[in-house]
């Protein structure tokens, strides 16, 4: 549903969202803002491993395989 | 700036994993690298000379990293290492980061952190024609003047672009030109003095404003422990108070630094760069949607894992044996020369020819794997195996890149313990180098075959017999599952890393790069694990063959002279002399540890000698029963003389010494033994002596208790149904 905030994990693949601000201490977020996951910025899924984990996600033009139980950490807000 | 004529200019190389920075590093330093690792740390070090213009510059290749951080080994070494904090490292005159042309910004991030430790800089703009053919325009020159610092156009794959770089250094080193500075808001530069303030109340070292940055912004800053901090002392209190003032200014402390660098970088680079209008749908979003489909994806992964494993299982084959062969003749050429000292030639023959044919032995698995790897890293396609995989791994402490490790350790673990190298965590990479040996590789083989061929297959038919060689292969997988889980859990006690991969674009290998790679990995085994393979093999030769007193000879030929059958009597004769060496009496005082198994004195001096190489249990069984040290696996002889051989005293006296819960033991116990001395030397040199050590020892407790309860409910099974 568009306008939800949920956490990436929770993410189908073709969903897209916007990060929302706050920067827990979590491994996984740390490196995710050094690489460019700002706050504020768009992030989608891709797709989903066969196997259900992890799922790929695209920003600012990087793709990345992360596991959900990292994905857990990034609170989104759903775009339609 | 230091100009000291006597000392070589040492430049840092740094950068984003795929941004070919080792392609580049390959190209400047050529065969003349040094490799090693950092001192205490599992963290790959690599450097080499670079001469360009008529300057001599010593290269570093750093860690592939997104940050400075230090939230992972490789980040903290790259950390230390360019702020100067790392044992008998200086800090380097200058820094060359690596940038994706096609992802500038993003690249950036790593260069400012870089920049603020106030190191002069050149940025190396590589795959600009990657970028080209996206519709990435970027000017050099402009970016340059905008950064402040020398830009420099590159393929490095092609050459593109290299003397062009080697005089952006020398300008650097020269001129120290640093990067533009992010304007740090007035709340960080307040932060910073309360740091440094409350950093000098403690005694601790005085930092640079950069260094003192990365205490602010990381969540456990590796650098507090650099800069003296009492061990004592809880930092977390000026730590808070010092992010207090952050957040009062509407900063969240651990959000603030990506926020203003990525805001910093896109102004500097806004002129320089643009981007197409409308982006193209690239061809490696194209390739995905079929390599990574939950069907065709898995369908292709398995096609390639079939082929990789087929070739280091197969077609290695020829070229293992005719390795084999000329091992063989060189031994038969010098055996000749040294006939009037025995000793001297048996150690020569068997020792160091045998020992270095032990060690070359393994070279074409090796160079196949790593042609494959290599392949497979180079093309993107790693990256998505990992994708597909991780699931079936990650919940045991492994991850999506132990698949070709493990997988390739089903056709032995030398090439399989090296491909842990690919994993970047740590701590996965631990846990798949210790799994990995589990697997069944092709040494262990022969064994199997032995004891299915003499002792399951005459009683059980031939079904049986290939269902229990499936079942041989499998228990080591089955096992090595709960083992990576337990090691995990309670032997390691490092941080676990999240497991991010890039997936990066596809892109065509450069067969220059691969064969590079092959020979890397080829001549790093041959130098650091040869070595102590050959010595391993000189001291069992040494156990083998010593004592030689010479009345053993004597007492056997006389005692057989009658047979006039004189190789009967030379085998015989090696007979006697094996039984009475002092890896034989090793073996009869150990054969008690092993008794619950089911193992004679023979079967245990089999598994001593078998630590060169899992297979010279044949051999070696083949010189105690007489039927001479050729015989392999296949041999009717030793077979019927295994079938043959009974319990001369103690308690199981008159009974056969091979049973069928005795064959099953034996084969249990080499499935999950690590009786091979290669693998242990190849652990040392890839995680440390300690980790090798740990290895040998859960393994083989793993293969006595195996073997133990293969021996004992298969003995009460036997009682049971007669």
């Amino acid at each position: 549903m568009s306008g939800e905030i949920c956490p990436l994990a929770a993410f189908r693949a073709g969903d897209r969202g916007l990060v929302q601000p706050g920067a827990p201490e979590h491994p996984a977020f740390q490196r995710l803002l050094a690489m460019g996951l700002l706050p504020g910025s768009e992030v989608a899924v891709i797709q989903v491993a066969p196997l259900g984990d992890p799922i790929e996600i695209e920003f600012g033009g990087l793709r990345l395989s992360l596991r959900k139980s990292d994905a857990a950490a990034v609170q989104v807000l759903r775009l339609g | 700036m230091s100009k000291d004529k006597t000392r070589r200019v040492r430049i840092a190389l740094v950068g984003n994993p795929n941004t070919g920075k080792t392609t580049l590093f390959n190209r400047l330093t050529g065969a003349r690298q040094k490799i090693g690792n950092y001192p205490g740390v599992t963290v790959e070090k690599k450097s080499g000379p670079w001469e360009s213009g008529g300057r001599a510059f010593t290269l570093v290749d750093l860690p592939g990293t997104y940050s400075l951080a230090a939230s992972s080994p490789d980040e903290r070494v790259a950390l230390d290492f360019l702020a100067g904090h790392l044992d008998g490292e200086e800090k380097p005159d200058a820094v060359v980061c690596v940038v994706d042309a096609s992802n500038v910004v993003r690249n950036l991030f790593l260069a400012s952190q870089v920049a603020d430790l106030g190191l002069p800089m050149v940025i190396a703009l590589n795959m600009a024609d990657a970028a080209d053919r996206a519709g990435i325009t970027i000017d050099p020159t402009l970016l340059s003047r905008c950064l402040g610092v020398p830009v420099v156009r590159m393929v490095a794959t092609k050459g593109e672009g290299i003397d062009a770089l080697g005089h952006a250094v020398a300008q650097a080193v020269d001129h120290g030109a640093l990067m533009a500075q992010v304007p740090w808001p007035e709340a960080v530069d307040r932060a910073v003095k309360y740091l440094a303030a409350g950093l000098e109340k403690e005694g601790a070292s005085l930092l640079a404003p950069g260094e003192l940055r990365r205490i602010l912004f990381d969540p456990r800053s590796a650098v507090l422990e650099r800069a003296g901090w009492p061990a004592g002392s809880d930092p977390a209190p000026l730590l808070g108070a010092a992010r207090d003032v952050l957040s009062a200014a509407g900063w969240h402390p651990l959000s603030a630094e990506a926020l203003l660098r990525y805001e910093h970088l896109g102004h500097l680079t806004a002129a320089a760069v643009s981007f197409p209008e409308k982006r193209r749908r690239s061809p490696t979003e194209r390739l995905d949607t079929v390599l990574t489909h939950r069907v065709w994806g898995l369908a292709v992964f398995v096609l390639m894992m079939f082929v990789v494993f087929q070739s280091i299982y197969r077609w290695a084959g020829p070229f293992m044996e005719a390795i084999e062969a000329v091992v063989a003749h060189v031994g038969e050429l010098v055996a000749p020369w040294l006939a009037p000292w025995p000793a001297l030639q048996s150690l020569v023959v068997d020792g160091v020819v045998g020992g270095v044919g032990g060690v070359i032995i393994f070279l074409p698995q090796i160079l196949i794997l790593f042609f494959f790897i290599a392949l497979l890293e180079d093309t993107g396609y790693m990256a998505r195996g990992a994708f597909l995989m991780d699931k079936m791994f990650g919940w045991c402490g492994l991850n999506g890149k132990s698949f070709v490790p493990m997988l390739s350790s089903y056709a032995c673990a030398i090439p399989g313990v090296l491909a842990a190298r690919t994993i970047e965590d740590p701590r996965a990479r631990l846990t798949t180098i210790l799994a990995s040996p589990l697997m069944s590789c092709s040494a262990r083989l022969p064994v199997y075959t032995l004891m299915i061929g003499a002792f399951i297959e005459p009683s059980f038919g031939a079904g049986l017999a290939g269902g229990m060689l499936f079942a041989m292969h499998v228990v080591g997988l089955a096992v090595a599952i709960p083992v990576a889980w337990t090691v995990n859990k309670f032997v390691l006690h490092t941080r676990p890393q999240p497991f991010l991969l890039e997936m990066p674009p596809y892109r065509l290998p450069r067969l220059r790069d691969i064969f590079w790679r092959m020979w890397e990995r080829a001549r790093e085994f041959l130098v650091r694990a040869g070595t102590v393979i050959v010595a391993m093999t000189i001291v069992i030769w040494a156990l083998v063959y010593f004592p030689r007193p010479a009345d053993v000879r004597e007492r056997v030929t006389a005692d057989l002279s009658v047979l006039n059958d004189n190789s009967a009597i030379d085998r015989a004769v090696d007979a006697a002399y094996l039984e009475q060496s002092y890896l034989a009496r090793a073996g009869r005082a150990l054969q008690p540890v092993f008794d619950p198994a089911g193992f004679d004195w023979k079967i245990t001096v089999g598994v001593l000698a078998s630590f060169p190489a899992r297979e010279v249990i044949i051999s070696t069984l083949g010189t105690i029963y007489g039927v001479g040290h050729d015989a392999d696996e296949d041999s009717d002889d030793l077979r019927s003389a295994l079938t043959r051989d009974f319990w001369t005293h103690g308690p199981r006296a008159g009974h056969p010494v091979f049973t069928v819960p005795v064959a099953l033991a034996v084969m249990v116990f080499f499935a999950l033994c690590l009786q091979c001395g290669a693998t242990v030397a190849v652990m040392a040199k890839e995680a440390g002596w300690r980790w090798a050590l740990f290895g040998f020892a859960y393994m083989t407790a793993l293969a006595w208790l195996g073997a133990v309860l293969t021996f004992q409910l298969g003995t009460l099974w036997l009682e049971w149904s007669s």
